[in-house]
């Protein structure tokens, strides 16, 4: 089985455009996993059928009980997370590390299990998705995207098919990093500005720095020439390929707005993808 | 006054709104806590660094000599960072949260607090304005308690704080204890799907919060409707253009270029100023 992940330093690149074209392309033959848990978009393209839903049991958090606690303070001085204030426990900066139970002198603290989001396992035009919400403000999203990626791989046996496509998220912390370890490829979507080139070199590297190979495809390549030459020649010599070169075309957000993948759409952006996907079957 | 400029989708303009509004004005420290990807610094070619620090996270350091394997200590961390086996106790850096209980629960004593960098904060000037952003060393998984060190040394009267996108960890710990939230959204079926998250994240915080419109003119009017049907201020719209797109593109600031921007970036603060009053 493959897996092919879309990231992105820079937020705001295309990554989800181009994953549902992708999907599009892939005609069935791929199941797609929408990791980017806490901005999940995909499915507004994909509109999925929800067929299975699963709880996600995120960090647990602790509670303190009013009547046994005798405000010594122990817990607030002990918690590294800034998590509790005036004897009460704030469920958002909790991390669950217990350590406020470990030294409350009077048995206060009590940790609890909680359901932090929930995944989903759904049927599309394109194929069944896997996707997730995370409740918002719930930490922990990097669990989250390991989870959707189990039950996408359980689901691909069971249908049959030899390919995931994954959805990620920008940056290049914790969930990044849950959707890459482990891919055959990283596709790493940029953009011909300062900043896009800035933060495609940090996430190039942390995805060698997890022995993923990383190919590149510049969106709105167009806006900017001289900086789109110059992303190309930085990827050379940092030994990730450019497969693909998207135009700026209005066409992509129009398509946006008709919950239709662009591939979808007849176009130079529809045939850059097309060429785009054939790159990546061959790179596979 | 503490201003958080956040957004539910990445790439909305975030960046491009601190780092005008931060250029509009007098003595504001522009605090970039996107640590993932700092980018706020790139748009102030002119800037010195004055100051360099190392952001640390507590690690356990086991005295072999004492310990008893007891498994005290493996057994109390909920992240699993800790293994004990016969010969030796495994510590798998990666994993620790640096909560510091393993030291406790340890009945031997035989665990002492070591440190470990997982990135930097850098404090630069240029001109009027101050910045303060922090970079996460590459292959480091947790972003928060860098963001911790680089609030934890903000300082000044007008404190504008650039947030990581997404609603997850990050962006709470980034606007936590924030004055106001400034919402940079597209109007786009993504933009207004992720704004909705962002918005309730906040009323869950009680945040108050206002929207800027970047790139208005494409997609639809669905977040205008939003905006009015929640009551949430609409503070300013940045038209698509391409002349703004490209002066972005190289790392020029629109507000510098076009001047009448500079009054309309100043003007916004006046407006969030009677909105938090």
């Amino acid at each position: 089985m493959k897996q092919i992940t879309v990231i992105s330093g820079k937020g705001g690149t295309g990554k989800t455009s181009v994953l549902a074209s992708l999907a599009y392309l892939a005609r069935g033959d791929a199941i797609v996993a929408d990791c980017d848990v806490d901005a999940p978009d995909l499915h507004l393209i994909l509109k999925p059928k929800i067929e299975e839903t699963c709880d996600f049991m995120g960090l647990q958090t602790a509670v303190i009980d009013e009547l046994k606690c005798t405000q010594c303070g122990a817990c607030q001085d002990n918690c590294r997370f800034d998590a509790i204030r005036n004897f009460q426990v704030n469920f958002r900066h909790c991390e669950g590390c217990k350590v406020c139970a470990l030294v409350c002198p009077a048995d206060a603290v009590e940790m609890v299990d909680q359901i932090s989001g929930h995944a989903y396992v759904s049927s599309t035009k394109f194929g069944t998705l896997v996707h997730a919400e995370l409740i918002p403000g719930q930490e922990a999203s990097g669990k989250l995207v390991t989870m959707v990626r189990e039950l996408a791989q359980e689901v691909a046996e069971r249908e049959n098919k030899d390919l995931i496509l994954i959805d990620g998220s920008p940056g290049v912390g914790c969930p990044v990093i849950a959707s890459i370890t482990g891919v055959d490829l990283a596709l790493i979507m940029t953009e011909p500005t300062l900043s896009g080139i800035h933060d495609l070199e940090r996430v190039i590297k942390v995805a060698h720095h997890f022995g993923v190979a990383a190919l590149v495809c510049i969106n709105k390549y167009d806006l900017n020439l001289e900086v789109a030459q110059q992303i190309e020649k930085i990827c050379k010599e940092m030994g990730a390929e450019v497969v693909g070169k998207l135009p700026f075309d209005p066409s992509v957000v129009k398509a946006m707005v008709a919950e239709e993948a662009v591939a979808e759409r007849a176009g130079p952006v529809g045939d850059a993808l097309k060429s785009l996907w054939d790159e990546l079957k061959s790179h596979l | 006054m503490i201003i958080s400029i956040a957004s539910g989708k990445g790439g909305t303009g975030k960046t491009l709104v601190t780092t005008n509004l931060a250029a509009s004005l007098k003595n504001a420290e522009l605090v970039d806590c996107d640590v993932e990807e700092p980018n706020s610094y790139l748009f102030f070619p002119d800037l010195k660094i004055t100051e360099t620090s190392d952001c640390t996270l507590s690690i356990p350091i086991i005295d072999e000599e004492k310990c008893t394997r007891c498994r005290a200590c493996s057994e109390f961390c909920a992240y699993n960072a800790l293994a004990v086996f016969p010969q030796q106790v495994l510590f798998f850096e990666g994993l620790c949260h640096g909560c510091g209980g393993c030291a406790i629960a340890c009945p031997e004593d035989a665990i002492s607090e070591g440190s470990r960098t997982i990135g930097q904060v850098f404090r630069a000037t240029e001109g009027d304005v101050n910045l303060l952003w922090g970079e996460l060393n590459l292959g480091e998984a947790m972003a928060t308690p860098l963001i911790r060190a680089v609030k934890k040394k903000a300082k000044g009267d007008l404190i504008l704080i650039d947030s990581p996108p997404g609603t997850a960890c990050p962006m709470i710990e980034t606007v936590r204890d924030t004055d106001f939230c400034v919402l940079v959204t597209e109007p786009t079926p993504f933009g207004l799907y992720d704004l909705d998250i962002a918005v309730r994240v906040l009323k869950d915080m009680e945040i108050p919060c206002g929207v800027i419109v970047n790139r208005s003119g494409i997609g639809d009017r669905k977040v205008y409707d939003y905006c009015q049907k929640q009551n949430i201020p609409l503070l300013l719209e940045i038209p698509f253009s391409r002349e703004i797109a490209e002066l972005y593109s190289k790392g020029i600031l629109f507000s510098r270029a076009i001047p009448s921007w500079k009054d309309e970036f100043a003007n916004l603060i006046s407006a969030i100023e009677e909105l938090v009053a």
